[in-house]
Order: structure tokens, then sequence, then C-alpha cells
């Protein structure tokens, strides 16, 4: 059975969250945050296909290089630094125990 | 004036749905959207994108979806207003309701049912500051007329086709083209990024990457950006016209100002009864809405629908006994044309 995993979220007015993710439900860190009711909104449902889910990655675990989709994605963002994902795109799984995130400032 | 049993704004699978089971009651339907072809996101976002969770299809593309919704209501010959968006709405001494659009069309119906999904889709604004000072005054979104960049010095900032496109063409006619873009990889066309690259060596595109703009001056109208690069420089480049081109958002626009209830930008609606939204006569469906345990969904954009169109009949023909029949027993919907 897999275990859960702890990530930290920071929302856009600097406070932490600590969520707990399943790592056994293809869930990727929208939709964890979305359950947690955080301000993600997702538009897109997870096609990187918005980048309402745009956030920073702030810890040093090794993620999935991005796809070409979530690059096209990002080039049309704003507010995007080295360290930007979509969180759409990233799925849980064990190896991100201790994810730490900070959610990237909404445009429009 | 266009006049019809039920206005229905936003031509996405629900509100192309919906068209189907008003027909079914042999209601008249006509439908507005801001893009110029029906399917809203569908065909607008992922139109080759394989949709698992239509019932009795395993698997279908998008933008098929749109098409057999397409032929499936052709019999009850609906009106479309395409290209518009709907701003705004009065009712008349008779209690219908009147739609215009951007471009002034107008609409009349007894009932309207607002099935925009995500909403219209506007162009997507750089976050600074300033910049809504020099829109239309050197900033744009949307190339209108070429003809006014002849001459002139442009900066374009974007990474796909339309940023191409445009870099492409703009350089025979403007004084200089400097394109921009965050990275330095860009996701148009391969023939089209061949081609701004063999411009920016030949001297005739001035082509920034791994850079943005983030600074817009000038006096009455734009006359220079200041871009800034990832390893820290900056420089200011002299323009007449910046197009910032970063694609398409949804936003819910005008119809968030028809005094709807309005809760994390989706209309709230009655979902013990008939999505009725908090006007009489005004309706909610598909991805627009919100209520208890909303799932967006394109199936339960369809059963919105076709709860709806049945009161949306009582309020066109109040003197007339709604009989609901299955297709199966109609024989085809060929009698109802």
């Amino acid at each position: 059975m897999s275990a859960d995993i702890n990530i930290t979220v920071i929302d856009r007015e600097g406070q932490q969250h600590q969520l707990i993710a399943p790592t056994d439900m293809n869930m990727n860190l929208m939709e964890v945050c979305k359950s947690y009711e955080l301000p993600v909104k997702g538009t897109c449902g997870g096609m990187a296909m918005c980048a309402s889910c745009h956030c920073y990655i702030d810890s040093n675990h090794l993620l999935n290089e991005p796809s070409e989709d979530e690059e096209d994605m990002l080039d049309q963002a704003f507010f995007v630094e080295n360290n930007s994902r979509l969180g759409c795109q990233i799925f849980m799984s064990s190896h991100l125990e201790g994810l730490k995130v900070t959610l990237a400032p909404e445009s429009d | 004036m266009i006049q019809t049993d039920l206005l229905i704004i936003g031509a996405g699978p629900t509100g192309l749905f919906s068209v189907f089971e008003a027909g079914l009651l042999k209601m008249k339907c006509h439908l507005i959207d801001s893009l110029p072809q029906p399917g809203g996101q569908l065909t607008e976002i992922y139109p080759k994108k394989p949709i698992y969770d239509i019932p009795g299809f395993p698997i279908i593309n998008a933008g098929e979806l749109v098409d057999n919704l397409m032929e499936q209501i052709k019999p009850f010959n609906p009106g479309f207003t395409l290209g518009e968006s709907a701003v705004t709405i009065d009712k008349d001494e008779h209690g219908q309701f009147i739609v215009t659009t951007d471009k002034g069309t107008a609409h009349r119906a007894p009932s309207v049912a607002i099935a925009g999904g995500l909403g219209v889709f506007t162009p997507r604004r750089p976050p600074i500051e300033n910049l809504k000072d020099f829109e239309q005054k050197g900033v744009e979104y949307i190339i209108k007329d070429p003809d006014i960049y002849k001459d002139k010095k442009v900066v374009i900032s974007g990474g796909g086709d339309s940023a191409l496109d445009w870099t492409i063409y703009l350089a025979e006619i403007a004084e200089e083209v400097s394109l921009i873009h965050r990275r330095t990889s860009f996701r148009g066309h391969l023939d089209s990024v061949d081609k701004v690259m063999a411009l920016a060596q030949a001297g005739k595109v001035n082509l920034i990457t791994n850079a943005e703009v983030k600074e817009v001056t000038g006096n009455e109208c734009l006359n220079s950006v200041t871009v800034h690069a990832k390893d820290g420089t900056t420089q200011t480049i002299k323009c007449d016209h910046w197009l910032p081109l970063f694609g398409l958002t949804p936003t819910l626009g005008p119809i968030g100002d028809w005094g709807l209830t309005i809760e994390k930008n989706s209309i709230v609606v009655d979902n013990s009864s008939d999505y009725r939204t908090n006007i009489e006569g005004i309706y909610a469906i598909g991805d627009v809405n919100t209520y208890p345990g909303k799932l967006k969904l394109i199936l339960c954009g369809f059963h919105e629908g076709t709860i709806m169109v049945q009161s949306a009949f009582k309020r066109a023909y109040p003197d007339k006994k709604l009989s609901f029949k299955y297709t199966t027993v109609m024989g085809g919907v060929g009698s109802l044309e």
C-alpha cells in the first residue's frame, strides 16, 4: 500500500498550509490544493492549458522535466521564474515527501 | 431584432445540446458566442484531445463531439450570433428579455439560458501597473489593422504562432521589429520558427530571448518598453507599438454585472429545481454555474440543459401543455422539424 506524503503549500498571502496527499490516487498538486480549498482555480481541469495552478518549487526535489505543453503554457503565463511549474503536471508520489511550493500570483 | 423562444448564451456542448432538448419540445433556440465558431473550449482550446466520459462513447475527440452535436441539432435549425459577446440585458414591457451584443445585435426571448462555460475568451494582459494607460495608445493585444504598423517601430512579445506570424508579417512593413520571448525555443510551427530565425540573422528582426517586457513608458502614447533579461540586464527599446501576444484566457465578462448571484466566478443556481438563477427567467447551465456538489463535466451540463428547457417551455408557451416523450417513441426527430 502506498503511503501518504506531507507537502507544504505557501499561499499568496504567505500563509503556510501542511497538506497530506495520497500517492495511490494519481492526484496532481493542483487537485490536492483544490481538495484543501486553497485558492487554485485549475480552470482547464489539469490539461496544462490555463496556468491557473502556476507555482514555484521551493524544495530541492527532483521532478519530472516539464513537457513541451507545460513549457508552452508557461510562455503565456506571467511572473514566471526558473522554478516555475504547473501544479497539474506534478503527480503525487512517495519521492515528493516534504515537497514545498509557493502559489504564484494570479494575473488579471 | 432576433426573436426566439429560448436565447442561449454560449455555444459550447451544453448550449448545443440544450437546443436538441428544446427542439423536442418544439421550441426555437438562438445561440450567442464570443468565439467565431461553435464548440466553446472544446473547439478553441482542445479540439484534438480525447474525452473518455461521454456516456456511450468509450473515446471521442473534443472536436468530433462538437461536430456530432451540430449534426444532432441540425433538424431544429437554431440561429447563431457568433463572434459577438452578450453585453447588456433588459426586460421590455411584455416581460421579454432583450440581450444586446458588443456589436449591437439585439435578441429577444422570454427566457435566457447562460451556458457560458469559463466565460468570454479575452487576451491575457501582462501584469504591468500602468499598462492600461497605453492600451489602444500603442499597446494592442489584437491586431485589427496591420497597416497602422507601416514604418513604425514595433515590439512583439510571446512565443506562439501568433507572435511568430506577426513578426514575419510586420518585418516587411514596419520600420523596426523586435521579438521578445521568455526562453530560447518557440512553440509555433517549425516553418515559422525557421523564418523568424532567418529574419533575425539577416538583421530584419531584433530577436531577444530569455527576457520579458516589464515596464512601459510614454506620455500621451507609448514610446518605449523596458526589457528585463534572465541574466539581470535590462534594456530600453524605443517603440511606437507593443503587441503582447500571450493567448486568450476566459473571464466571466459583462455577465458578471447583470445582477446575478456570483460565487467564485460562477453563477449560483437552484439545483433542486431547474437551474434557475436569482433572476426569474434567467437560467445558468454547465460549467458557468455552481451549486452544492457541482461537478464541471460535459455530461452534467447536458442534464442541466435538459431540465432547464422544460421550465423555459412553460415560459414561452404558458397556455400549451408540456408532454414529455421519449425519442424512441417519437421515431426520430423528423416529425418535429
